[in-house]
Formats: structure tokens, C-alpha cells, sequence
């Protein structure tokens, strides 16, 4: 499951229904993406993104985890408007039987989602405001997936 | 047939427009034919466009590259590399 929202959320209310009535999942693994400060460079980060076109990238990074490692069930949540220092951005929980396929998968879904997912982040702060460059470290841990086939 | 065109983020300031129907001429075949034709319409554009190889495009929301064919698409996006998560 995918949402795009402005509200935060809530990790232990967002596990509890994940797994709700379910009695086959055995590792849940949960990653929380939240705002630096940066030093005191960042105080505001705006998230703009691509509505229509964002919903449609991470149901299919979703897709593609859920056919590369047994899921029992995936989550990703990413937030979008401004946000502070110390507020959560995104959510990705992966729950599987054992613990590899969920750490595994919760890595690429992070990896593919900050290289596809059109989100687009400006920061402020008191040396005034600017757009976020990607960071080329991210293609290369995007790229890592393509090379190895899921184990 | 109009086509939709889309721009976000820092594409978007330096336009200043969000989003626009336009007509394509024919001879616009590919995303970096649009881009060509783009940069004739203003110095805006001239200037949003200027380092076109790092901008993305998509077509119908899905990602592409400059070379690929425009077709019958509804929707083209013109955007900076992805900063999400």
C-alpha cells in the first residue's frame, strides 16, 4: 500500500494495522526518513511532488519488491508540504517470514524511491532558500539492484 | 491535438508556469525536439532549459529519456533529478 500526505504519521499505529489479523508475517522491518538540520543551515524543508505521477511510481517500486522478495505485506508513506527539523518525511515498512527479505526489501524500496519517486525538496534556512540537488551517492545505490538479482 | 506540459520545481520558478495546453508543431517528434522548440518561445524558457541534459521528462507520468518519441502523449513533465525520501 502507497499514500502521499501532508499529515504525519504514526509508526506504531501504521505496524498495528500492517499486521492485523495476520498470523504468517515474521520480520517487520520499518524505515523512517526525517529532516536534518543540517547545523542550523536547515529550519523549513518544502517537499513539492508530482501528484498523479508520484502515486503511480511507488505502487510500481512496490510492485517491483513484492516480485522481487516474499512479501507478506509493504507500506510507504512519504509526506509532502513543509516540514521542520526533526519531522518524519517518509515510512517504508516491509514485513516478510524472515527477516532478510524485509531488511532487503525496505533497502531498495528507500533506493528506487529517492532516485524515481518525483518528489522535489527546498530547503530555508537563514542563508536563505534553495533546491535540494540529488545526490549522485543515491543512483549508485539504485544502480547496486540492477547488477544483483534478488538472493 | 493540445498537449499537456507540466513543469515542477526549479524548471517551474524559472518558467514561471506550472502547466500549459499547447499546440506541438509537427515537426516535434521527440522530448528533446520539445525541448528545442521550448527554448524559442522566451527567454524564460531559453533560460529554464539551458542545461537541458539535467533535466527529466516524463510522458503520461512515466519516466523517459530526450530521445523518446512524444507519440500521442496526453502529458509531458519537465523537472530537476528527484530529491524525495
Amino acid at each position: 500500500m502507497i499514500r502521499v500526505q501532508a499529515e504525519d504519521f504514526d509508526i506504531g499505529a501504521e505496524i498495528g494495522r500492517l499486521k492485523a489479523g495476520r498470523r504468517d508475517i515474521g520480520a517487520i522491518v520499518a524505515f523512517v526518513g526525517t529532516v536534518r538540520d543540517q547545523a542550523g543551515a536547515v529550519e523549513e524543508m518544502a517537499l513539492e511532488h508530482y501528484p498523479g505521477m508520484t502515486e503511480a511510481e511507488l505502487q510500481r517500486i512496490e510492485a517491483e519488491a513484492c516480485s522481487r522478495w516474499p512479501l507478506q505485506a509493504s507500506l510507504i508513506v512519504h509526506r509532502t508540504g513543509t516540514l521542520r527539523p526533526s519531522d518524519s518525511i517518509v515510512l517504508v515498512v516491509t514485513a516478510s517470514e524472515h527477516r532478510e527479505a524485509a531488511f532487503r526489501a525496505a533497502e531498495f524500496l528507500m533506493d528506487y524511491l529517492k532516485t524515481s519517486a518525483p518528489f522535489w525538496k527546498r530547503e530555508s534556512g537563514p542563508q536563505g532558500s534553495r533546491w535540494v540537488e540529488a545526490n549522485p551517492g543515491d543512483d549508485d545505490a539504485a544502480t547496486r539492484w540492477k547488477k544483483h538479482a534478488a538472493e | 491535438m493540445s498537449t499537456r506540459l507540466l513543469y515542477f520545481a526549479w524548471v517551474k520558478e524559472k518558467t514561471g508556469i506550472a502547466a500549459e495546453e499547447v499546440e506541438l508543431p509537427r515537426e516535434v517528434t521527440t522530448v528533446a525536439e520539445l525541448i528545442a522548440w521550448l527554448k524559442t518561445r522566451g527567454p524564460e524558457f531559453d533560460h529554464a532549459f539551458a542545461r537541458s541534459e539535467v533535466i527529466r521528462a516524463a510522458i503520461d507520468r512515466t519516466h523517459v529519456r530526450h530521445d523518446a518519441a512524444i507519440g500521442a502523449a496526453r502529458e509531458i513533465a519537465f523537472f530537476p533529478p528527484v530529491t524525495g525520501g
